[in-house]
C-alpha cells in the first residue's frame, strides 16, 4: 500500500491554515482608549467602555520593567517591555465589570473596564 | 520571593503538563528521552532569544507582533500535534506489536518523535520566554539574588513535581486503554490550543468575526483557579468561549477525528491485499 498519509496531512493542514487566515476580517474602527503603567500601577486604573463593543487599547509602559497587561475577563495577555507601547484589540463585551492587573506587578498594578 | 515561585510554577506546569503527556505518548519508544531533551533544550534557548527580542517582536506587525507570534507558535503545535495522531492511527498497531520484538527500527519511533519534539520545544518557548522577561523585572527592581533564586527554583521544582504526577498517572492506567486515552488528550489538547491561537488572532486585529460570548462559567469554575488553570492547559477549558473559539475548538476535534480516520488502515483492504 502506498504511503500517502503525509502529503495529505499536510494538505489538509495547509488548508486550515489558509482558512484561518481568511477569516481575519478588517480592523475594526472602534474606539480607541491609553492606560499608561507608572510606577506598577495603572492610569487610569478605571474607564468606561462601550458595551457590545469593539476598542482598542493602548497600553504605554512608563516603567524600566517589563509589564503583562493581563484580564482573564476580557481575554487579554500581553507583555509590554520597559519604556514602551502595546496595542490590544478587545470586545465585544457585554455589559459589566472587567478588571485587569499586571501580572508581573500583582500587589499594585490592578484595574477594571466597567463596559456600559 | 512568592512572585517568583508562583509565577515560575505557573509556567513550568503549564509547559511541564505537555511535556508529560508527550513523555507517556511516547513511552517505550527509543531514544524518545533525547528527543524531549532536544526539544526542551530548543525551546529554553528560543525563550532566551524571544525575550531578548520582545520588543522588535511587539512592534512588529503594528504593535501586534507578540499575538502573532503566540498564534503561529500555537498554530503550527496543533497542525504537529494533528500529524502525529494521524502517523500514530496508522502505524500505532504495527508498533504495538512490535513493542516486544527486540531492536525495533529505529525509524519507526522518528517520526512522531520529531513532530513532538516540535510540539514540547514551542511549549517550552511559549512559557519560558515569560518566565524570563518576568524575572529580568525582578532583578532589575533590585530583588535579591538569593530570594529569586529560591523562589525560581522552587516554582520548577513544584511544576516538574505536578508534571511527573501527570506522566505517571497516564502510564499507569490499563495498558489497552493508554492508546486510546492519550490520542483523546492530544486531540482536547490541540483543539485548546487552536481556540486560544484564535483569540490571539482577535486580540491582533486580525479577525473580528463570531467575537460573543457563549456562556459564562467564570462563577463556577474560574480560569484563574487552580483547577481551571490544570483544566484550561489540558482540554482548553475556558470560561467565557467566543463563538469563534468554541467553533475552532469542535473544528479541530472534528478535523482531528477526520484525519485520524483517513489514516487508518482500512481492515478489508489489508485483507484483500
Amino acid at each position: 500500500m502506498v504511503d500517502h498519509t503525509n502529503p495529505m496531512i499536510r494538505a489538509a493542514a495547509l488548508a486550515l491554515m489558509i482558512a484561518m487566515l481568511g477569516l481575519a476580517g478588517n480592523a475594526a474602527r472602534a474606539q480607541e482608549l491609553t492606560i499608561t503603567i507608572k510606577d506598577h500601577k495603572f492610569q487610569p486604573a478605571e474607564l468606561r467602555v462601550p458595551a457590545k463593543k469593539r476598542f482598542t487599547v493602548y497600553v504605554v509602559n512608563d516603567d524600566p520593567t517589563p509589564e503583562e497587561f493581563e484580564s482573564v475577563s476580557m481575554k487579554v495577555e500581553k507583555v509590554i517591555t520597559g519604556k514602551s507601547k502595546g496595542v490590544v484589540r478587545i470586545g465585544p463585551l457585554d455589559p459589566g465589570r472587567y478588571e485587569f492587573f499586571g501580572d508581573f506587578n500583582q500587589a499594585t498594578a490592578q484595574g477594571v473596564m466597567i463596559a456600559e | 520571593m512568592l512572585g517568583a515561585l508562583v509565577i515560575v510554577f505557573r509556567e513550568v506546569l503549564e509547559a511541564g503538563l505537555i511535556i508529560g503527556i508527550v513523555l507517556a505518548a511516547t513511552r517505550g519508544l527509543l531514544d524518545r528521552g533525547r528527543w524531549v531533551m532536544l526539544g526542551i533544550l530548543a525551546g529554553a534557548a528560543g525563550a532566551g532569544i524571544v525575550a531578548l527580542f520582545a520588543e522588535h517582536i511587539s512592534e512588529a506587525f503594528e504593535g501586534s507582533g507578540q499575538e502573532l507570534l503566540n498564534a503561529s507558535v500555537l498554530s503550527a503545535a496543533v497542525v504537529m500535534l494533528m500529524w502525529h495522531n494521524a502517523w500514530m492511527a496508522r502505524h500505532g498497531r504495527e508498533m504495538a506489536s512490535e513493542m516486544a520484538a527486540v531492536g525495533r527500527a529505529v525509524s519507526a519511533g522518528t517520526r512522531p518523535m520529531t513532530a513532538l519534539a516540535v510540539v514540547v520545544g514551542l511549549a517550552v518557548l511559549r512559557e519560558g520566554a515569560e518566565i524570563v522577561l518576568f524575572l529580568y523585572g525582578i532583578v532589575a527592581t533590585g530583588t535579591s539574588g538569593a530570594a529569586l533564586l529560591t523562589g525560581g527554583l522552587l516554582g520548577i521544582a513544584g511544576g516538574a513535581a505536578l508534571s511527573a504526577l501527570t506522566y505517571f498517572g497516564l502510564v499507569a492506567l490499563p495498558t489497552r486503554h493508554v492508546f486510546t486515552v492519550i490520542t483523546v488528550l492530544i486531540a482536547l489538547l490541540a483543539a485548546g490550543m487552536a481556540a486560544q491561537a484564535v483569540q490571539y488572532f482577535d486580540a491582533a486585529g486580525w479577525v473580528d468575526v463570531l467575537g460573543n460570548r457563549v456562556w459564562d462559567s467564570s462563577g463556577y469554575l474560574p480560569q484563574d483557579g487552580i483547577m481551571g488553570r490544570l483544566l484550561h492547559t489540558l482540554i482548553g477549558y475556558t470560561d467565557r468561549p467566543t463563538e469563534l473559539q468554541l467553533v475552532t475548538y469542535l473544528a479541530t476535534l472534528a478535523a482531528m477525528a477526520l484525519l485520524t480516520w483517513i489514516a487508518a488502515p482500512r481492515r478489508t483492504a489489508a485483507a484483500a491485499a
